[in-house]
């Protein structure tokens, strides 16, 4: 049987981890002033576009101006949820113990409320990456994103309901933190999610005031302009937040795990997992920012509490190590990337894609490269 | 009308919040100026000297949150140090209202004293904490009063001398000052001044290494009979270094009068801590997170594990790192002694794990 453990012999793995982990030490031995002022900048220049998209939408009835407003609002919720609010609430500051960017104190603009959104993205999908059953990011409950989930006539509505998390995303996100599909396998009652229900009524109500009542209510006459403006806003980060994270896990080649071959996991196994169940996306730096540097996914996946602006540093660095080790590193373009994934949601609404029982690994692919 | 006015601006903040969400008005004032911050305290340095060349002196000026402090209380002080914030406790010298005044000396092993030294200029932008603190003066106020202080820890008794010329204190007060030699007083032209104007009010220099002073060496109980020879009718409030402190101690003990002694400590007493014998788990509740005991004091172990609970003087005296300790026992790092009270509040930054031990933080 060839697994995820088979990728290395035992000395391999533990030499591997040792470098990444040296690795990490470097970084986070050299963490200073200048990561402190890059997150200021981004932040000032959230805030920034934030207010003068508000602002330009006062003037929403000249189209270029509600355009240019919708396009900075966009661009400030994508900084604000992306390269500030998913890195903030990774702990990447809390070195700094400035209270504005604690990880537990972190809020973003956005319905999913931070605290239940640390639970399930930091704790459960960060731990578990990529192994079925136990990372629920694996087609969010809602899709069939793996050869492995049992297919289903449901599963033939995989791109329809694609495209809906897409458009709807930050409301995927949100009703994500419910964990639905365990209730309703009896693995978890209802009342354990009332705190999470009343956290996620009081951050929506909050979002919905803002975007959807005060601000076009303020801007009078022009209410249903600003409205619409916001609603766009949201829109525009919902499809691009949804792209670069399924670009994350999901094209072709990007590996699943069973829970057997996780089970007692070394630093380094664990180290390899990361390495295999993610894939970057490559462009140039304004692209890096506004994607969060998620489109290092795989650095983010090894280090997800080191700042994200050292992820295009230390890269190169990562990527030489897979080679050394004949590990593959995924990557390429948006579009690449994009395509793949899309071609992952319509194939798999189909019955057919080859499944293997549960003591194989989930890429019947990765045992024909083994052999 | 005010109230109306008053009722119309919350009406307007409040507005101002919900519009802001999920930041609040705060993230995006300070961009503008850091001191526009509603609900922090920060302090903006209007004036820089030196008046000895390892101390420096600075008036801060308080933003809109800040109300205000007792002489002989301290606030907790927050500058950033390479990107990390850092905070401790300094007693301001002011007169009770508007600006405040610190004295700093730099300690050659302190991170946050060194670097308050070498950079603080007019400009400068701190945080500030409300001020706290029992080391006070009673009120009504004691006719005798007896203010001993060495060093640095000159400015919580400084605040209180000079309350009590405002206040136009009647009776009769010493301050009795320690210092290395004549070049090393703190404040020697205001004392001097504060005596000349003040009928009752005396000064008394004592030099621990060199002349010139009223008095040499260190404390003893011929010193306080010689400056305030009524000392045992008078409040005798002290802050210095830890030997000063003691010796101040120990003959206020002796004499039966530890009831008329107050003291203020900011000199850390050693802490006994063994890193090799550690054994247990610590785990941090609310975050879920969990380490192996490494047998330092449980706010390290906190920021090992990549928390940063709020804290202060890491000393054991500010009490800002205090949290709920849901199970487990902790040795107190200052006295040895050991407690495994249930949902018992201890002081993170002075209590070691003995064993597992749980932190609701």
């Amino acid at each position: 049987m060839t697994g995820l453990q088979d990728r290395l012999t035992p000395e391999q793995i533990e030499e591997f981890g040792r470098e990444l982990d040296a690795l990490r030490q470097r970084v986070v031995d050299d963490l200073g002033e200048a990561d402190v002022e890059y997150i200021r900048t981004i932040i000032k220049t959230q805030r920034g576009l934030e207010v003068a998209g508000r602002g330009l939408l006062f003037a929403g009835f000249l189209p270029p101006a509600w355009v240019a407003g919708v396009a900075a609002l966009s661009l400030a919720k994508i900084l604000d949820n992306m390269e500030i609010g998913h890195n903030v609430m990774h702990g990447q500051y809390d070195w700094t113990r400035i209270p504005e960017l604690s990880s537990q104190r972190f809020e973003w603009d956005n319905v999913a409320p931070a605290e239940n959104w640390r639970h399930s993205h930091n704790y459960l999908h960060h731990t578990f990456t990529n192994i079925l059953d136990k990372d629920r990011d694996i087609g969010y409950g809602i899709l069939r994103m793996d050869a492995a989930q049992k297919w289903h006539p449901y599963y033939l509505g995989n791109p329809v309901y694609a495209t809906l998390l897409a458009l709807l995303f930050q409301w995927g996100v949100m009703l994500h933190d419910l964990e639905i599909e365990r209730v309703f396998k009896g693995e978890r009652t209802w009342a354990e999610n009332v705190p999470v229900l009343r956290k996620i009524m009081r951050k929506a109500a909050r979002q919905i005031g803002k975007d959807y009542v005060l601000f076009p209510l303020l801007t009078g006459p022009l209410a249903p302009l600003t409205l619409v403006g916001n609603a766009s806003a949201n829109l525009v980060r919902n499809l691009w937040a949804f792209s670069i994270i399924f670009c994350g896990h999901f094209p072709a080649d990007v590996e699943s795990f069973t829970q057997e071959e996780t089970d007692e996991e070394s630093r380094g196994q664990w180290y390899l997992r990361q390495i295999l169940g993610s894939a970057n996306i490559t462009g140039g730096p304004l692209f890096h920012i506004l994607s969060g540097n998620l489109s290092h996914q795989i650095e983010h996946h090894l280090f997800p509490d080191i700042p994200a602006r050292r992820y295009p540093q230390i890269a190169a660095e990562v990527r030489e190590i897979c080679e050394r080790y004949g590990l593959p590193y995924n990557t390429g373009p948006l579009r690449k990337q994009l395509w793949s994934v899309a071609k992952k949601i319509v194939k798999l609404a189909l019955p057919g894609t080859p499944s293997g029982g549960p003591e194989v690994t989930v890429d019947p692919d990765r045992q024909l490269r083994a052999a | 009308m005010t109230a109306l006015l008053q009722q119309r601006l919350r009406g307007l903040a409040s507005l101002a919040e919900a519009l802001l969400t999920p930041h609040g008005a705060d993230r995006y004032l300070e961009l503008l100026d850091p001191m526009l911050v509603r609900r922090e305290i920060r302090g903006r340095v209007v004036a820089v000297r030196h008046q000895t060349p390892d101390t420096v002196t600075f008036t801060v000026r308080p933003s809109r949150a800040w109300r205000g402090f007792e002489a002989g209380q301290y606030v907790r002080l927050t500058a950033e140090i390479d990107g990390v914030r850092r905070t401790r406790c300094y007693s301001p010298c002011g007169p009770g209202s508007g600006d405040l005044e610190f004295t700093v000396k730099a300690d050659p092993h302190g991170l946050v004293s060194r670097h308050l030294h070498a950079t603080t200029r007019v400009g400068t932008v701190f945080g500030l904490s409300a001020a706290d603190g029992e080391f006070t003066l009673p009120s009504p106020r004691p006719e005798r009063i007896v203010l001993v202080s060495g060093g640095s820890g000159i400015t919580p008794v400084l605040a209180m001398a000079r309350r009590l010329v405002v206040e136009g204190h009647r009776g009769e007060v010493v301050f009795l000052h320690y210092a290395n030699s004549a070049d090393d007083v703190l404040y020697r032209t205001e004392l001097a001044a504060l005596a000349e104007r003040h009928r009752g009010f005396r000064v008394v220099h004592a030099h621990t290494h060199g002349r010139g002073g009223d008095l040499s060496g260190f404390f003893s109980k011929q010193h306080l009979a010689h400056a305030a020879p009524w000392f045992r009718d008078a409040e005798t409030f002290v802050c210095g270094p830890k030997p000063l402190m003691d010796s101040v101690r120990e003959l206020f003990e002796a004499e039966g009068l530890g009831e008329r002694l107050h003291t203020e400590e900011f000199t850390a007493p050693p802490l006994n801590f063994d890193t090799e014998a550690a054994e247990g788990t610590v785990r941090f509740a609310r975050s879920g997170r969990e380490c192996a005991n490494s047998g330092k004091p449980l706010l390290e172990q906190a920021e090992d594990a990549g928390l940063s609970p709020e804290h202060g003087c890491r000393m054991g005296i500010c009490f800002s790192c205090t949290q709920v300790k849901t199970a487990g026992r902790v040795r107190n790092a200052r006295t040895g002694e050991v407690s495994g009270e249930e949902d018992e509040e201890i002081q993170l930054c002075i209590s070691v794990p003995v064993g597992d031990v749980e932190i609701n933080a």
